[in-house]
């Protein structure tokens, strides 16, 4: 089975619910998809086995001495990345999408497929859990790539995705095949207002979905009015405390030193799975 | 005319509180871009009314026509996005490469524009502001942003004004460099945990490696002052003036719930805002 943990607002509490999920049912892959800015790693000091390799893409590679600049690859390029010069062909690696269309269709047999790194992958387990992280290079644009990269290494019965804030792309490659996302907001009016374009995300790609909200107790009632009128079974519901806060900012798991939390992240799963049957 | 663009790395940490509370300091004199498409706040606390929407035209999308597909199978083998299967095509996987129309052997495959979002240009009490909404599940969010600044800095020109004041996402990826590139100064935002701190570091890299000035706001900044600490030792390091620390304060959501900026209500958070206002008015 695999969850999926998204938000639509950043700073709501994903990683959050991720590591204490994971720790207090042990024995999961922990896959942090959030490769802008990883995370969950850093809740997890006592690593063990770590690893990486870089993540590859595809980029084209021009011959030269065969090129005669007829300039129907750049014509072809629907990302701008190619520009034919008299004197030469310019690439701009970092908006290539690695299609292969400029390949395919160089007449002269010109181009040939090379490959970049664009980020890491790493992997290391803590205790029973397996930890995999993508951590995209700095002034890398696309996390796409290096997302599905990590996520295809994800090989355990559960799988849990922290996936990265927003609405667009790398947040629908993250949650893309899950059975099940765990929508984590928090009750005010910006927690309410991207919950709302993430369950659209989430419906549309036909994935059932329930609500986690964090810091209950500050804000209004929208949320929780949100989610009965669309029918969301809100799941957990952690609230504003300072001391949760607080061991959050040093790195610390809160449910292993407030420890009847693990319960409730147990009791969590249950109904997850309940709900996704 | 200068841009400021508000930046965090890490989610959450007050990027659209702290825009929309510049805008109301340098209400007349400015325009605001909320270029946190996927995720757009702002219009909450500022309320927009719309005087101009204009259609947002993504990255284009393959259809497969049946009737004219003969089952082969070409484009699901040479498509790189697993965009293809059963002969049809998953619109929120394609890239939009059209590589499955130059495979196809009979002409199946076309390509169609497809709505992938609209932008806006509307009036608040404080100037103008730029605005979008990436359709859920759109690629091209960076594009988006890059017509939203477009059309912020038009509005600008047309109205003499001095400043644009951008609003951009979490994150370091596409739609982050296209807010930041090419503006005079980038206020970081950040809070004092292991997380802040660590996506602090990543933020400030992007920022030199596309040589945009940054200046650091902390955020909560008492909740763990040892961090906060950490902070200031990082940012000395890099030779990055920290600005601001704004303190933790409930009363900062019950400001939103009003959809007030926090310098329209009285309170310790306006103060520092008020402060980290002062500081980019000298470096601007």
């Amino acid at each position: 089975m695999m969850i999926s943990i998204a938000s639509g607002k950043g700073g709501t509490g994903k990683t959050l619910v991720t590591t204490n999920l994971a720790a207090s049912i042990g024995g999961v892959d922990l896959v942090d998809c959030d490769v802008e800015e990883p995370n969950s790693y850093l809740f997890f000091p006592d690593l063990e086995e770590m690893e990486s390799s870089d993540c590859t893409v595809a980029i084209p590679l021009i011959d030269e001495e065969r090129c005669t600049r007829c300039g129907r690859c750049s014509d072809f390029c629907a990302y701008n990345a190619l520009a034919v010069f008299p004197q030469q062909v310019l690439l701009f690696q970092e908006l290539c999408h690695g299609c292969g269309g400029c390949a395919l269709l160089c007449p002269e047999g010109a181009i040939s497929e090379g490959t970049r790194a664009v980020g890491k992958i790493h992997r290391a387990r803590s205790g029973g859990l397996r930890l995999l992280w993508g951590e995209l290079f700095v002034g890398e644009p696309m996390a796409t790539p290096l997302i599905r990269s990590v996520k295809a290494e994800a090989k355990g019965d559960l799988v849990l995705i922290d996936s990265p804030p927003g609405t667009a792309c790398p947040v629908i490659e993250a949650v893309r095949g899950s059975d099940f996302c765990l929508l984590v907001t928090e009750p005010t009016p910006f927690g309410l207002y991207d919950l709302s374009i993430a369950v659209q995300v989430v419906r549309g790609l036909d994935i059932p979905c329930g609500v986690v909200v964090n810091r209950s107790g500050i804000g209004d009632r929208g949320v929780y009015d949100y989610c009965e009128r669309e029918s969301i079974p809100i799941l957990l519901e952690i609230p504003m405390m300072r001391e949760i806060a607080e061991l959050t900012s040093r790195g610390v798991l809160f449910s292993s030193v407030m420890t009847e939390w693990q319960e409730k992240f147990v009791h969590l799963l249950e109904e997850i799975e309940e709900v996704a049957r | 005319m200068k841009q400021l663009v508000v930046i965090s790395g890490k989610g959450g940490t007050g990027k659209t509180t702290m825009a929309a509370s510049l805008a109301s300091l340098a209400r007349g004199e400015m325009v605001v871009a909320d270029c946190d498409v996927d995720a757009p706040d702002l219009h909450l606390l500022l309320q927009p009314q719309v005087r101009e929407t204009i259609d947002f035209l993504g990255l284009q999308a393959a259809v497969i026509d049946p009737g004219k597909c003969t089952n082969c199978g070409e484009c699901e083998k040479a498509c790189r996005f697993d965009a293809i299967s059963d002969f049809a095509v998953d619109p929120a996987a394609c890239e939009g490469c059209r590589v499955c129309t130059i495979v196809c052997p009979s002409e199946a495959v076309t390509m169609v524009d497809r709505l992938s979002g609209h932008a806006f240009v509307s009036d608040t009490r404080f100037g103008t502001m730029v605005h979008a909404e990436l359709l859920p599940g759109e690629e091209a969010s960076g594009k988006l942003v890059a017509m939203v600044r477009e059309l912020a800095s038009k509005a600008a020109e047309k109205e003499d004004k001095e400043l644009v004041i951008i609003d951009g996402s979490p994150g370091i990826g596409c739609p982050v460099i296209a807010s930041i590139t090419g503006t005079d100064l980038a206020l970081v935002m950040t809070e004092p945990s292991i997380s802040g701190v660590h996506d602090l570091e990543r933020i400030l890299a992007v920022t030199k490696h596309f040589g945009v000035e940054a200046l650091v706001a902390v955020n909560k900044h008492d909740l763990n002052p040892d961090m906060t600490e950490e902070i200031g030792v990082l940012c000395r390091g890099l030779g990055v003036d920290l600005v601001g620390r704004l303190p933790f304060d409930p009363g900062v959501v019950g400001a939103m719930v009003q959809g007030k900026t926090l310098v329209e209500v009285e309170g310790p958070v306006g103060d520092a805002i008020r402060e980290v206002w002062s500081r980019i008015r000298m470096k601007l």
